[in-house]
């Protein structure tokens, strides 16, 4: 049982650093910075993801950028390394995120395996997580629903170990949820579904499974209507907490039981 | 010299310039961005410091929207 005062100290812990938001978002794909603003607001998530790119030079430079939108003070920015496919290329991304958002240290890593499935490649992922914890990063990292290698990445010390649910921007939800209870169950660390996600029932399930977060993008942004979507997926993660929190019924495959009583019935 | 600036050459009529003198010239100093020369980030703090010279490749990044 989890009284009510449990539940109002539900924070989530990552590296050390409290929220109250299991929702994490992505900042991409939005028609424009109005429009994350708004939907990020609406999510009511605290963490928001990044990309490091470079800065187009020769334009207006007075153009508003998205810093201006979220305000690095408002929100916990969280560096990417999308778009990455070596370690090398990762490691050099991240520790030029640090130096732009003045010594940083929480980060997301993905190292991608191939463009089609933007799959992520295990043994990079493990060789640069290796290299930016030596180098004082808090590592968040991006990997497949593989219980050795997500255990793998929690003995080098990430902080965050985030298995995909399906592939990235495919919305087709939790394709093996049996392997993230694996992961759920082995880990200590903080295991957050990141990528997959479609609706808000996916969303529910992940946390209903005992995610402690869940890290999604394309589902809000790419919804007919993004800042509905981003209320439908706040509401999402907090249903499909509460009710892993609440601990569900057992399943009866074959014993129905009715809800009423079976006694004074009318003959 | 010539430069290389986010993989685009840029010609000056100087012999080298400061990496302050390089943000004052693209005009970038209200925004955020990080800097790298030839492969090494240069701090903030180096930024009156450091000479950039003929055949620098440069890259200067910022954040932006992503997943």
């Amino acid at each position: 049982m989890v009284d009510k005062s449990e539940l109002k100290n539900d924070e989530l812990v990552i590296a050390g650093r409290t929220f109250n938001s299991r929702l994490l978002v992505g900042t991409g794909k939005y028609n424009d910075f109005k429009e994350t603003r708004a939907a990020i607001e609406k999510s009511g998530a605290e963490i928001v993801t990044v990309a490091i790119r470079r800065t187009n030079l020769g334009q207006n430079q007075k153009e508003p950028s998205l810093l201006d939108f979220l305000p690095p003070d408002q929100f916990t920015y969280l560096p990417n390394t999308a778009g990455c496919y070596s370690a090398d290329e990762a490691i050099r991304t991240l520790r030029l995120a640090r130096e732009l958002l003045d010594g940083h240290t929480l980060v997301k890593l993905e190292v991608l395996g191939d463009s089609d499935t933007l799959y992520p490649n295990v043994v990079e992922t493990i060789i640069a997580a290796k290299v930016l914890i030596k180098e004082g990063f808090d590592v968040m990292v991006y990997t497949s629903d593989d219980p050795i290698v997500a255990q793998q990445l929690e003995d080098i010390g990430c902080c965050a170990v985030m298995p995909l649910a399906s592939l990235i921007g495919s919305g087709l939800g939790i394709l093996n949820p049996h392997n993230l209870e694996i992961i759920i169950h082995k880990l200590s660390v903080p295991v957050i579904v990141d990528a997959g996600v479609g609706t808000a029932s996916d969303a529910a399930i992940a946390m209903e499974l005992g995610c402690e977060g869940v890290l999604m993008n394309t589902a809000i942004a790419t919804a007919n209507n993004p800042i509905l979507m981003a209320g439908a997926m706040k509401k999402g993660i907090e249903a499909g907490r509460e009710a892993f929190l609440a601990g569900r019924m057992n399943k009866k495959l074959y014993s129905a039981s009715p809800s009423s009583p079976t006694k004074g019935l009318i003959k | 010299m010539k430069i290389v600036i986010n993989g685009k050459v840029k010609e000056f009529k100087r012999d080298k310039m400061t990496p302050q003198d390089l943000v004052n010239y693209l005009e970038i100093s209200g925004q955020r961005y990080a800097i790298e020369q030839n492969g090494e980030i240069i701090p903030r703090s180096d930024f009156l410091e450091r000479d950039i010279k003929d055949g620098d490749m440069l890259e200067i990044v910022g954040a932006v929207g992503g997943g």
